[in-house]
């Protein structure tokens, strides 16, 4: 070899140096997740039997009763009979078409992930817009959450939990969770600073200024994050089949293998079905909770 | 009344990130852009003294990035110094720790903002009631005084609504009304009115004035309009920079301004409007105490002029010309002065507003007299003199 071949070729790394780096990390970490492995998920046992509690009873139920239920619920949120009855068709034809027990299974995890995000996002969320420290560590982690493709971050979770239903939750939530925390944050940043200057003169304590102008103000900011998490939970949700989760998911990865065209096509728009409620009804929601900016509008 | 009731002692602020650094360069005089240019830290205030007495309206007067909203922030401690002392009612608010400021702004002072800061999500009864609602008073009570407030303001009717469906001024007044709903005696005003278009501002102006009759608050105003400083303040402080050029009444600023800033200021304000006949009259002259009309025309020979201001007991009686009182003489009436002989010229009150009294005074031959509630000479007002305040 000549002298200059760095010139050319890129300096590497010596190839039994990445041997190493490799043999220890994947060592170390398998390692722990076998003495830790149980450990970590008995700790997610309380999950896991919700989750399967969860399924049973959207499985198991009458199917007439669900959607009596989601209608009520849709209506309840919308106050909008053009919604529900739309609602209440696109669930009618999943079930016409034979999709019913997947759809409600879908639905069962998406619920669920979208219940863990909003509980851990909105924390952390408010916990990023009251310190610029928080949100300058938070926020770069987000962003690798966001780019980092799920088959990667699939790995250690299913080396360390196997597959099934818990690490297909956790899978979902990390992918999905960002948009709640960084609308959180956002919502309460933006929130008029007078309006909050006004609440600290009239002698309101920090918890009062959360929970009586920062969220109230922010919620439709927020409620646009929640809606966004729903959007990509269901987005993930063929990926998470790949790790073992019942649902909609699975008809279409075997599509997929199988060149099964139809049946891809019929779950496809499932998900899509389902995209649009939840769309629209958390979105109908956040506007009618928002009642004082109609008057804005005169 | 005369105690001080909020005393400012040797306020500095400096904003920046290390601003106890820099306060060795502010105090040694060096100038803010100086300061900004070479460390990055703007001197918000300098060294500011200030008294203030119960009940008064206190108007801190500059253009902006003159301080004077840094300033009235220092006073509820949504800003803390960088050095120096705020006592209020004897208290120095500086040692409060952070459970008691929030008492003390609950139930000491309330705070109008420039932009209203009305909470766009609650009613405009909630947001009466606010100021009620952090103090964790129970719902009736509060809406009930809420009630109240916005009756005084002139919003009733108007409960229901959020701040987006009124105007401008209805959402100010429901910004007053919340400040006076927790019976803060303390009330501080930043720009208040400054938001609104002027035919509002001036209906403001009159009700915090009307208002204000009736309450007694201890009212510091923030403005940049000196006409709103003159019409509203008992007192006014002129910032500057972040320093105090002048402190003093209205007449004072107006008639000896501190320095050329002030006086550039001061120029362009509609005297008429802004000053009293109080403020303007001359010494009562020319005064009659007798009942005989001889007698008092070898008064009027005293004082070498033709007129007279007679007054008996009973306070002032009217004005009578030597003419007048000769011509009674010549037609051999009896040697009383009576209301016969008074000419047909209306006293004026020391708190009339010059403006007001223009006509009459172009209209009189004589100086007017100023008589005040009690029914007493005061003084005089020559037309020269008005004429030489207006001039200038």
């Amino acid at each position: 070899m000549s002298k200059a071949s760095w010139l050319v070729d890129f300096p590497q790394m010596d190839r039994a140096d990445l041997l190493f780096i490799r043999k220890t990390l994947d060592g170390a970490y398998k390692n722990f997740s076998r003495s830790y492995g149980d450990v970590i998920e008995s700790l997610f046992d309380p999950l896991l039997y919700f989750l399967v509690w969860f399924e049973k009873l959207l499985v198991n139920s009458p199917w007439w009763i669900i959607i009596a239920i989601i209608c009520g619920l849709v209506f309840s949120a919308t106050r909008s009979w053009k919604l529900t009855l739309g609602v209440l068709i696109a669930f009618l034809l999943i079930g016409y078409f034979g999709m019913w027990e997947n759809t409600m299974r879908t639905m069962s995890i998406i619920f669920v992930c979208t219940l863990i995000s909003i509980a851990v996002g909105i924390p952390i969320g408010i916990m990023m817009s009251r310190s610029d420290r928080a949100q300058s560590i938070v926020t770069p982690i987000l962003d690798i959450m966001q780019t980092m493709p799920a088959f990667v971050y699939l790995i250690p979770v299913v080396m360390l939990l196997g597959i099934g239903k818990v690490p297909g939750v956790i899978a979902v939530v990390i992918y999905a969770i960002p948009p709640v925390i960084r609308l959180t944050n956002l919502g309460i940043r933006l929130v008029d600073k007078e309006v909050l200057e006004a609440a600290t003169a009239y002698g309101a304590s920090s918890r009062q200024r959360l929970f009586g102008v920062q969220l109230p103000l922010a919620l439709p900011t927020i409620m646009a994050g929640i809606n966004q998490t729903i959007m990509m939970a269901l987005a993930m949700v063929v990926i998470a089949s790949m790790i073992g989760v019942k649902g909609l998911g699975q008809p279409v990865l075997r599509s997929i293998t199988n060149q099964y065209f139809t049946i891809g096509l019929f779950n496809g728009l499932a998900i899509v079905a389902l995209a649009i409620v939840f769309d629209r009804v958390s979105q109908a929601y956040g506007k009618r909770t928002q009642r004082h900016l109609e008057g804005a509008q005169q | 009344m005369n105690d001080v009731f909020i005393k400012i002692e040797g306020l500095y602020k400096v904003f920046g990130k290390t601003p106890q650094k820099i306060m060795p360069r502010v105090k040694a005089g060096d100038s803010k852009d100086d300061i900004l240019i070479e460390t990055r830290h703007t001197v918000g205030l300098k060294n500011i003294n200030l008294e203030i007495k119960k009940g008064q309206i206190f108007v801190v007067m500059g253009l902006s990035g003159s301080g004077k909203s840094t300033l009235i922030r220092h006073l509820n401690r949504l800003i803390d110094p960088t050095e120096g002392k705020i006592i209020i009612d004897g208290e120095d608010i500086m040692q409060l720790k952070q459970k008691d400021l929030e008492q003390f702004r609950r139930h000491r002072m309330s705070m109008v903002f420039q932009r209203f800061g009305l909470m766009p999500h609650r009613s405009v009864i909630e947001n009466v009631a606010y100021g009620l609602t952090v103090q964790g008073v129970e719902k009736k009570a509060r809406s009930a005084k809420a009630q109240h407030w916005l009756e005084a303001v002139g919003l009733t009717g108007y409960e229901e609504q959020y701040p987006s469906q009124l105007s401008g001024g209805q959402q100010q007044r429901v910004g007053l009304a919340r400040a006076l709903c927790t019976d803060a005696d303390i009330l501080l005003m930043d720009e208040a009115f400054s938001a609104l278009d002027p035919l509002i501002r001036s209906e403001m102006q009159d009700q915090l004035i009307e208002l204000q009759e009736k309450l007694h608050k201890t009212i510091i105003f923030i403005t940049h309009d000196l006409d709103e400083a003159l019409r509203l303040g008992d007192r006014i402080a002129i910032l500057k920079d972040g320093e105090l050029v002048q402190e003093g009444a209205p007449e004072d600023i107006l008639l000896h301004p501190a320095t050329d800033y002030v006086e550039a200021f001061v120029k362009d304000v509609n005297r008429a409007r802004a000053l009293t006949v109080e403020t303007v009259m001359k010494p009562p002259a020319h005064r009659i105490t007798t009942q005989s009309i001889a007698e008092a025309l070898q008064q009027m020979k005293t004082f070498s002029s033709d007129y007279g201001y007679y007054i008996n007991e009973d306070g002032y009686q009217g004005i009578v010309l030597q003419k007048t009182l000769e011509d009674a003489v010549k037609n051999g009436a009896q040697d009383l002065i009576g209301k016969v002989h008074f000419e047909n010229i209306l006293p004026i009150a020391p708190e009339t507003v010059l403006e007001q009294i223009i006509p009459e005074s172009m209209g009189a031959n004589y100086p007017l007299p100023v008589v005040n509630k009690d029914g007493d000479l005061q003084g005089q007002l020559p037309r020269s003199s008005l004429a030489k305040v207006l001039a200038n």
